[in-house]
């Protein structure tokens, strides 16, 4: 079997605008150090590149036309799923488990900061017909109305998902990558206006402008290519039911990560996550998201993932720690490029890169991600060195 | 890349789908997809239980008015908590499915996929050119207030230049296909006309009259792909596919040759080494090149090395193309005849190719005996070509 091996990441950006560069100029320099860090040259060495952008955000329609020239991607098979860049992180495995491809890279990138109107864009990826006649003013209503019944059905308490927050403001303090970390107690969480209840506006993270590029090869590639190579042991993603279907979402739950870890799990040959990895970056563009991901990540067992991390089993310092990076609550949401932040900094922890907030002899990660309301897409990786 | 790989499983394409071509407006999006998907599915006798990963397909989001139209169209498809993933190459896309679909099977990932195009163009107000208002990079060109049928237009005349092409030659086209269509249960715009009628019809950017033009249409296609193993279990006919190729331009289209369609040469070549065709021109027996124009079957198939470059319209009027010529094209009467409801049209291209080989296209179904065929879809600013090529 050919094994699949991330052997250079590229970043630009993550600040809440980049005013300096266009979205273009973003995605070329992310993809230059990219194709740096791997040593190789995009026009005759990569073999595939994958764009992971969606019309609206972008403003352009067929928004995949202008995917090609900052990646090194002209006159080559380049192609744009319109989905989170995990997503497109899986169509590269898939590519290069076929055989015929060795060299694949993938890119997202986003520029929240140039669009005008995010709400009303949120608001058309809501059902024409089941929901957009109620008028709903903020589609972030229905991470509330999920949060809410998180909290039901598993008796954790609003006091659980500002921990979450907390832990995660506090852990970007160290990521240089990190705009939006803060010391900021539980006690201040708690006592912030509710956004959208049970949140506080601390727990939904805020958007930010960055670009990310990924370059995958296949083992033989990846030997030659490096000595750090971190290899992709699984990876799965899964839809629940469809954005027109309220009715039989399951709330509180993402049944989508469960049907992509269990995908990715058994890629990579693991039963016991938490015995068998050692962090995960997992998403929380919510503070509630986070515990409900380590529930179907089957990291917690269910409802008691709030009880792991009133034991502080979560921590920077825990037993397992939990978005040591700061998470999407303090690097922000970067659109489609949000999962291959989590990705990014996986990696750079697996090669020992990471800095400041460097974990310790740490060998194996799950990366998962979620494309947010009103969307029911997972997708979840395992990395290792 | 690696070509000459030992291969394992193939992949082959076990059933197909596809709903009627026109103005939809009783179905959501969502139905229209899975019209298709059950139709593809009772084709090749399987459930929504046996599809292990579901490929989406569908052109700018602005035609069904939705933001993540893929997570929208997802349980419509068939993707309820499955892999599913929406992939996006402009007007190229509807070729692009299979293609994705190709590589979810041939990785090992998946057993079946279900690959789904669906488009629904006709809730555009006023009309869906107005989205192709958006298309543009929007600090060069959008502010000039471009259309879409202009670039189509300087397209046609530059190909006509340079090719000493007459709109007479180029109508041919549009009278073969649309005439082919009548053979056609989900057409939109079959019709026998002749040269006079397009010349006579309205000119919308000269050199372009409005039966050069595929009409705006709503409707779904669906395929359905499975390894070698589970093929054999489902039919005694599957169709291999035997190549993919896709190749994506840069977005300057105004610095191109627009006479010669070189990015689907590329995409073609690359889905020719993977089959191991040599001489497109004698080894593949039906193709469907991408339609929407009537010049641009012609540019296509001179992309897609069918005919030398400039040699196509002369061939054409030999009755080459033909459904009982040499080398038919669009036998299923094309986008021309059967309509452009954008992914949906270019996988209706793969669909036909698939019954084409499986000899069920009924009176649609090409003289010649076929062994391999090529459909090719195309998309974006002048900018991408999509191929696959299918054997029986």
């Amino acid at each position: 079997m050919v094994r699949v091996a991330i052997v250079g990441i590229g970043w630009y950006g993550f600040k809440p605008s980049v005013p300096e560069l266009s979205f273009r100029e973003m995605m070329f320099e992310a993809s230059s150090r990219a194709y740096m860090d791997a040593g190789v040259d995009p026009r005759s060495d990569v073999d595939a590149f994958v764009s992971c952008q969606e019309d609206y955000w972008e403003g352009i329609a067929i928004t995949d036309e202008f995917a090609p020239e900052p990646i090194g991607g002209v006159l080559r098979p380049t192609f744009t799923v319109a989905g989170d860049g995990l997503q497109g992180i899986a169509q590269a495995y898939m590519l290069i488990k076929t055989g015929y491809f060795d060299v694949v890279a993938v890119e997202s990138h986003a520029k929240p900061s140039d669009v005008e109107s995010l709400q009303e864009i949120y608001e058309l990826a809501m059902d024409p017909h089941y929901i957009r006649p109620l008028g709903v003013a903020n589609p972030f209503f229905m991470a509330g109305l999920d949060a809410t019944a998180y909290l039901e059905r598993t008796g954790a308490t609003r006091e659980h998902l500002a921990m979450v927050a907390a832990k995660n403001r506090n852990n970007g303090l160290l990521n240089p990558r990190a705009s939006y970390a803060s010391r900021v107690t539980v006690d201040e969480i708690l006592d912030a206006e509710p956004a959208v209840y049970p949140l506080t506006r601390y727990e939904i993270a805020s958007f930010a402008d960055a670009a990310v590029v990924v370059v995958l090869a296949s083992e033989e590639k990846a030997r030659e290519l490096t000595d750090t190579p971190v290899w992709l042991e699984g990876i799965g993603w899964a839809t629940e039911a469809g954005t027109g279907s309220p009715e039989w979402h399951l709330w509180g739950m993402m049944p989508s990560m469960r049907v992509a870890a269990d995908m990715a799990y058994s890629m990579a040959g693991i039963s016991d996550p938490m015995g068998q990895t050692d962090f995960a970056e997992v998403e929380d563009r919510f503070s509630y998201a986070e515990l409900v991901a380590l529930e179907e990540l089957r990291i917690a067992p269910e409802s008691a993932a709030h009880k792991l991390l009133e034991q502080g089993v979560f921590d920077y310092q825990g037993r397992y720690p939990v978005n040591p990076s700061g998470g999407s609550l303090s690097m922000g949401v970067a659109f489609e490029a949000t999962g291959l932040a989590r990705l990014l900094e996986a990696v750079l922890q697996l090669r020992g890169e990471a800095g400041a907030h460097q974990l310790e002899g740490v060998e194996r990660a799950v990366v998962a991600s979620w494309r947010g309301p009103p969307t029911r897409t997972s997708m979840v990786a395992v990395l290792s060195v | 890349m690696k070509m000459n790989i030992h291969v394992k499983d193939r992949v082959a394409v076990v059933g197909a789908g596809i709903t009627l071509f026109r103005r939809r407006l009783l179905e959501t999006p969502r139905e229209l997809a899975w019209e298709a998907a059950k139709m593809a599915l009772d084709n090749a006798g399987l459930t929504l239980a046996d599809i292990d990963c579901v490929v989406i397909g569908t052109a700018p989001d602005a035609f069904d008015g939705i933001h993540l139209n893929g997570e929208y169209l997802a349980d419509g498809a068939g993707g309820y908590g499955k892999p599913t993933v929406r992939v996006y190459v402009g007007g190229g896309t509807g070729v692009f499915v299979p293609i994705a679909a190709w590589w979810h099977v041939a990785s090992g990932l998946c057993n079946t996929v279900l690959a789904v195009a669906e488009e629904k163009m006709s809730p555009a107000h006023p009309h869906p050119q107005g989205v192709f208002a958006y298309i543009w990079d929007p600090v060069l060109e959008r502010p000039l207030g471009p259309n879409l049928i202009w670039i189509f237009a300087m397209e046609m005349r530059r190909y006509m230049h340079r090719c000493g092409a007459t709109k007479e030659d180029i109508a041919l086209v549009s009278v073969k296909n649309k005439r082919n269509a009548l053979d056609h249960p989900a057409a939109q715009a079959a019709a026998n006309i002749t040269v006079e009628d397009v010349l006579n019809s309205e000119t919308l950017v000269w050199p372009v009259n409005r039966l050069d033009i595929s009409p705006v249409s709503d409707g779904a296609a669906a395929l359905i792909l499975a390894r070698e193993r589970e093929a054999r279990r489902i039919t005694d006919t599957p169709v291999w596919v035997e190549g993919i190729g896709w190749s994506l331009d840069n977005t300057h289209w105004y610095n191109r040759e627009l006479g010669y369609p070189r990015y689907v040469q590329y995409a073609a070549r690359m889905a020719y080494r993977m089959a191991g065709i040599e001489r497109p021109w004698k080894e593949i027996d039906v193709a469907e090149p991408y339609d929407p124009f009537d010049y641009k079957e012609l540019h296509h198939i001179e992309g897609l090395m069918l005919a030398r470059p400039c040699e196509a319209p002369k061939l054409l009027k030999e009755g080459w193309f033909d459904r009982d010529g040499e080398l038919p094209t669009s036998p299923s009467g094309g986008l021309l005849g059967v309509g452009n409801p954008i992914a949906a049209a270019g996988l209706m291209k793969a669909a036909e190719i698939f019954w084409q080989l499986r000899y069920e296209a009924g009176r649609r179904q090409v003289k010649k005996p076929v062994h391999k065929g090529v459909a090719q879809a195309w998309g974006d600013l002048m900018q991408v070509g999509t191929v696959i090529v299918m054997s029986n």
